[in-house]
């Protein structure tokens, strides 16, 4: 249970989760981004930052995207979440979740940049705005969900 | 305003650099390894590129074994939503094939006539067709592109057309050792040279990121004659990449966008095989 987490990542990545059955156009959201920025914020052990390097390289390789820039993007969200970590004494939802907010937009706004202007590679700007929406609006769901696991894997360690 | 500055470079330094919670690396050491492989990357340096040809033979098949769970869902999908339409598909399939029986029998006669023709001007069309099975056709928000189970080791090359049934759907952008990737039409990057007919007008097929893609660089106005005529886009042979005359998708007018979109004849969802196409034109001059 200890190395769920980093399992869950890594069929995230591999996978490409993006849960579009209903297949309505433009909707997507980056469950990996919710993932990193959960577990890195409140539980670091977890998930290692070597481990998310790596899923950021396999990312970039089922994508299509050039290599290195998942795992740059995926370390700038632990840098976040580390420097939320230092100055947060009280936690609460709401810092949380707009937090996630501003760290989305400023990953991706990186990404998009990095896309465009280095590698000339033209991107759906409509795309990432509604892709990095449905990122935040989704994470109090998976909040839920990893709450209760978390709970679980610690119930599991300490038996 | 000074201790606040330094509380603020103090909770930095320690977020990039501490090796707290058993982590092994720190992360600006992470971070300057993701910025060397992506800028050496850029500049295609060979190491980088046997890395990546490496990872990427071992990541290709994992992704294929991780998806077959969603994969049997997504059919079970399209199963379902097929069962639903039985009747009504059957009706109109029933139109379609008295339809197409006619067709084909002057079909028959132009594909004679036309062989007669590259006779009597010496000119041949030689094909060479591989088919190949779709490994990932993850349909990602950044890159509209599928991964097949063929690569250099099966002779394909970069620019190779793919084709679904008789249908181009995108081209060979990326040849490892076993599998490649290739392009979808409906691509954001995605440009093909092809030809409006009955019309005859040259043009540049662009994907739009979405599942329709649209024309652009036309020497004359088309917009105007769609209305009066059923347009399809066939591709022009231009460059050399693609050969002449492969249906792409049709020019509808689309009410809601209200503009002219190129409807796709193959849908890039249900790729299961594919044909990768190379030809060559030869000529007895």
């Amino acid at each position: 249970m200890f190395y769920f987490p980093t399992l869950v990542l890594f069929l995230a990545v591999l996978n490409e989760i993006d849960l579009n059955y209903l297949e309505i156009e433009y909707f997507s959201f980056n469950f990996v981004y919710i993932l990193i920025f959960y577990w890195t914020l409140k539980n670091p052990h977890y998930l290692s930052y070597g481990s998310i390097f790596i899923a950021g390289l396999v990312n970039d390789v089922v994508t299509g995207l050039p290599i290195g820039i998942s795992s740059l993007c995926y370390l700038l969200i632990c840098a976040v979440t580390a420097y939320l970590r230092n100055i947060t004494l009280r936690p609460n939802f709401m810092n949380d979740w707009l937090s996630l907010l501003v760290t989305i937009l400023l990953v991706n706004s990186i990404q998009v940049m990095s896309l465009d202007l280095i590698f000339s590679i033209d991107v759906n700007y409509m795309r990432y705005s509604i892709n990095s929406g449905f990122t935040f609006v989704f994470y109090p769901l998976f909040l839920f969900l990893f709450i209760n696991l978390e709970k679980k894997i610690k119930t599991q360690k300490n038996d | 305003m000074a201790s606040s500055r330094d509380d603020f470079v103090i909770a930095i330094r320690s977020a990039f650099l501490k090796k707290s919670y058993q982590q092994k690396f720190s992360l600006l050491t992470l971070i300057f390894l993701s910025l060397t492989i992506l800028l050496l990357g850029s500049f295609n340096f060979k190491v980088i590129q046997y890395i990546k040809i490496g990872i990427k033979e071992v990541v290709y098949r994992s992704s294929f074994v991780v998806s077959i769970p969603e994969n049997y869902v997504k059919k079970l999908n399209f199963q379902l939503k097929d069962h639903l339409n039985l009747y009504e598909n059957y009706k109109k399939n029933e139109v379609l094939l008295d339809d197409l029986r006619k067709k084909k029998l002057t079909n028959e006669f132009l594909v004679l006539e036309n062989e007669k023709l590259r006779n009597l001007i010496n000119e041949s069309v030689k094909s060479e067709d591989i088919y190949a099975k779709v490994l990932v056709d993850k349909d990602s928000p950044y890159l509209k592109s599928i991964v097949l189970n063929k690569g250099s080791k099966n002779n394909v090359k970069l620019g190779m057309a793919i084709v679904d049934d008789s249908y181009l759907v995108g081209k060979i952008i990326e040849v490892n050792y076993t599998n490649s990737r290739a392009l979808l039409l409906s691509d954001l990057n995605s440009k093909i040279p092809v030809l409006l007919e009955p019309l005859n007008i040259h043009a540049v097929l662009s994907g739009t990121g979405k599942n329709y893609g649209i024309i652009e660089f036309t020497k004359e106005e088309y917009d105007k004659k769609v209305n009066n005529n059923k347009i399809i886009v066939y591709t022009s042979g231009y460059g050399g990449l693609f050969k002449p005359g492969l249906p792409v998708g049709k020019i509808i007018n689309n009410a809601n966008l209200k503009k002219n979109i190129v409807n796709f004849f193959s849908d890039f969802g249900q790729l299961d095989y594919v044909r990768i196409v190379s030809y060559e034109i030869g000529s007895g001059n």
